[in-house]
């Protein structure tokens, strides 16, 4: 158990982290969240008393990182891959920690063989790739067999199969009853890896909640309903069918209908009632991904913009179109989704009909549009993609999210008030 | 699947019984629970020495140009002085010179010890598998230092031997012998010490070294360039205590009269390593990782 109150860190002028409480919990997997430079590592740095905390403190335990007894048999941890001093052996360099925290050697050895790094074992680690660094930090972590662990992005560079490796240890671990603090920028990872997350910004909490509520609270489901393209006019009777019995329908740009607020059971029978034939009736689960970006992005301190290449370019030659800019790039905001209720800018259809390349990127269609949505493209894929326990915030069929959804304001995005009051921080 | 199963095999089941006072499952892990002294930390830097490359260069290096230079000293001067104008030599100081240029080697080891782990970033896993600093701090010193001084004595003793027996001066006294291997050994693994501390203040190598490798030569080169009559004494100050000089009082054939004599360049050193080895140890604790 990791423990933090009115956890605060300055460097010199600049606040790295301010008032940080929370708490993380044993035998589940608890993910670390926030843009670059948002006091991530820092937090880290401070669990593991490398760093003295400005204000507040934080414990393991009960104890403050540098009073714990046995502290390397207590907590394991990996920072950073390259951690390590490349000129030497990397069984060495475990056995260096082992024999600094009292473990057999022989236990090395077992390490090596967990991450796969048993026929390098006798090489510098100076040659070793990143993944290879990874798994070598990972090994360090893993050497005291500890009740608490933590990673610092664990699966940079890790091939495929490491991925898979590491998102299957880091269940196991949790599920032994150990503590597991994983910190990570790949949120497709953290859906099918984390079951509790706890997001900070500009070092600041932002939310300590579970993955499900997360994503409730930071974006909604809905429904997409498609009538025949043949009839316009059964879309409007369906539309009409549907508001009336409650729901929220927004059209979107290729014919389609999202509906929030009624379950997927009760479109269909609204629909058969009213004799419209359904083509589509598929349920939208927003990705974490969405929602992280919705909530921290009025926290993203290093924000990418387009690179013009002012006074560089050449004169194009008559005639020659001037190249499309790839969605998303230097366009602040274009992360985070509306929320449903907002605007009328429609998520484009799976099968992606664009209406040419302004479809997606130039919001020049849809009425009431807001702004543009990137999700476009990657949300309907996100499903697909992590069909895992973690995600599916929402067994598939009825959508019983989508009913809490219209009833919020329009919420600004990243309104840490709300969210971040810690549903469990008993 | 090739994927490794996770957790490993022989860590026995998971203990899933909650800990008292607790309502959350804990983990209990099978491997017997130690608890760590400095014995754990000396070993643990005994091996991170051994196992790096910069060990064996610098300490190669450095035998080499102690022995090298002290057996070429003394065939040169051999081969060169007349009979019995060495009688009242002290035959032990041909090694000063292989010494004076080997301590580099023996500064840059000291250096590298702490100040690797800080360029590296190893030094978060170690302060991480060791909370308590001063003790990592004190393995280190310990090790090194006693790495240094066997080498040293071991090279100085080869050079002492060959040049009693190669020369034709007075044989030493038994204070000359200790002086001259002993306690010229225990100074430059001092020196080596205060470069192992300066290294842990300073947390850069290259920074480390030139500070140290400066401290060694800076007074003899500032000296020689005081002509000023009013700068006469402080000169003579820096002559005086200047390293290589202090060195050389280990053999008894100071560049003055007056200054260090006798043992006292150890005790100086010792004073000024111990002092500094206590700044290391508050810093350590009060600064960031």
């Amino acid at each position: 158990m990791i423990e933090a109150v009115g956890l605060t860190k300055r460097y010199g002028d600049k606040t790295a982290v301010y008032n940080l409480s929370f708490q993380v919990r044993p035998g589940a997997v608890t993910g670390f969240l926030g843009p670059n430079g948002s006091g991530k590592s820092t937090t880290m740095r401070m669990i593991l008393g490398l760093d003295n905390p400005t204000a507040g403190q934080v414990t393991i335990g009960g104890y403050p990182y540098r009073r714990l007894p046995n502290a390397p048999r207590q907590v394991g941890a990996l920072l950073d891959a390259k951690a390590v001093h490349g000129g030497r052996a990397a069984r060495n360099h475990l056995l260096s920690l082992a024999q600094l925290s009292g473990i057999p050697a022989r236990r090395v050895d077992e390490v090596l063989g967990v991450v796969g790094l048993q026929d390098v074992a006798r090489r510098r680690s100076k040659g070793f790739s990143l993944g290879m660094g990874q798994r070598l930090g990972i090994a360090a972590a893993l050497l005291g067999d500890p009740q608490v662990l933590l990673f610092d992005e664990p699966v940079n560079g890790l091939d495929p199969e490491g991925i898979l490796w590491v998102r299957n240890l880091m269940k196991s671990l949790a599920a032994e009853g150990r503590t597991v603090f994983v910190s990570s920028h790949l949120m497709s990872e953290m859906a099918l890896t984390a079951d509790h997350l706890i997001v900070i910004g500009r070092g600041q909490l932002l939310a300590d909640m579970s993955v499900k509520d997360f994503i409730a609270a930071n974006s909604a489901g809905f429904a997409r309903v498609r009538t025949p393209d043949t009839e316009p006019q059964l879309r409007e009777k369906l539309s009409s069918a549907l508001t009336e019995a409650g729901g929220h329908v927004l059209p979107e740009q290729d014919g389609a209908l999202r509906v929030t607020g009624l379950p997927l059971p009760r479109i269909s029978d609204l629909a058969h009632d009213c004799d419209v034939r359904l083509w589509e009736l598929s349920p939208h689960q927003a990705s974490l991904e969405e929602a992280y970006m919705r909530m921290t992005q009025g926290a993203v301190d290093y924000r990418s913009t387009v690179d013009q290449k002012a006074g560089l370019m050449q004169q194009l030659p008559p005639g020659a179109q001037p190249p499309m800019p790839v969605p998303g790039q230097g366009q602040p905001g274009w992360y985070a989704p509306p929320p449903p209720e907002q605007g009328g800018q429609p998520f484009a259809a799976p099968q992606g009909q664009q209406p040419g390349p302004q479809g997606a990127y130039g919001a020049s269609a849809a009425p009431g549009a807001g702004m543009p949505n990137p999700y476009a493209q990657t949300a309907p894929q996100a499903p697909q993609a992590a069909p895992a326990p973690a995600a599916p915030a929402q067994p598939a069929p009825p959508a019983p999210q989508s009913p809490a959804q219209p009833a919020q304001p329009p919420a600004a995005p990243a309104t840490p008030a709300a969210p971040t009051k810690p549903e469990d921080a008993r | 699947m090739s994927t490794p199963q996770p957790p490993m095999p022989q860590t026995a089941a998971p203990n899933w019984q909650a800990a008292p006072g607790s309502s959350y499952p804990t983990y209990t892990s099978p491997i017997p629970v130690v608890r760590t002294h400095l014995g754990h930390a000396l070993t643990s830097e005994w091996t991170k020495i051994r196992s790096v490359r910069s060990t064996m260069w610098t300490l190669g290096v450095f035998v080499l140009l102690v022995v090298g230079l002290g057996l070429a000293t003394a065939a040169l001067v051999a081969g060169n002085s007349s009979d019995g104008s060495l009688n009242n030599e002290n035959p032990l100081s041909f090694g000063v010179f292989g010494l004076l240029l080997g301590s580099m080697c023996i500064i840059t080891l000291g250096v590298l010890t702490t100040a690797s782990e800080y360029g590296t970033g190893m030094i978060r896993t170690t302060m991480t598998a060791c909370p308590s600093r001063g003790r990592v701090l004190a393995a280190k010193a310990i090790v090194f230092f006693v790495v240094a001084f066997v080498v040293t004595l071991a090279s100085a003793l080869l050079v002492a031997l060959v040049d009693v027996a190669m020369l034709d001066a007075r044989e030493p006294t038994g204070q000359e012998w200790l002086k001259g291997t002993v306690g010229i050994s225990l100074y430059i693994a001092l020196l080596g010490l205060l470069s192992l501390v300066v290294g842990s203040i300073i947390r850069h190598s290259a920074g480390a070294i030139t500070i140290m490798i400066g401290l060694v030569l800076a007074p003899l080169v500032i000296a020689l360039f005081m002509f000023a009559e009013s700068l006469q004494d402080l000169q003579q100050a820096l002559f005086e205590y200047s390293i290589p000089n202090q060195l050389s009082v280990f053999y008894s054939q100071s560049l003055s009269d007056s200054g260090p004599s006798g043992w006292d360049p150890l005790w100086i050193m010792l004073g000024v390593t111990a002092a500094a080895f206590a700044g290391a140890y508050g810093l350590l604790e009060k600064r960031d990782v």
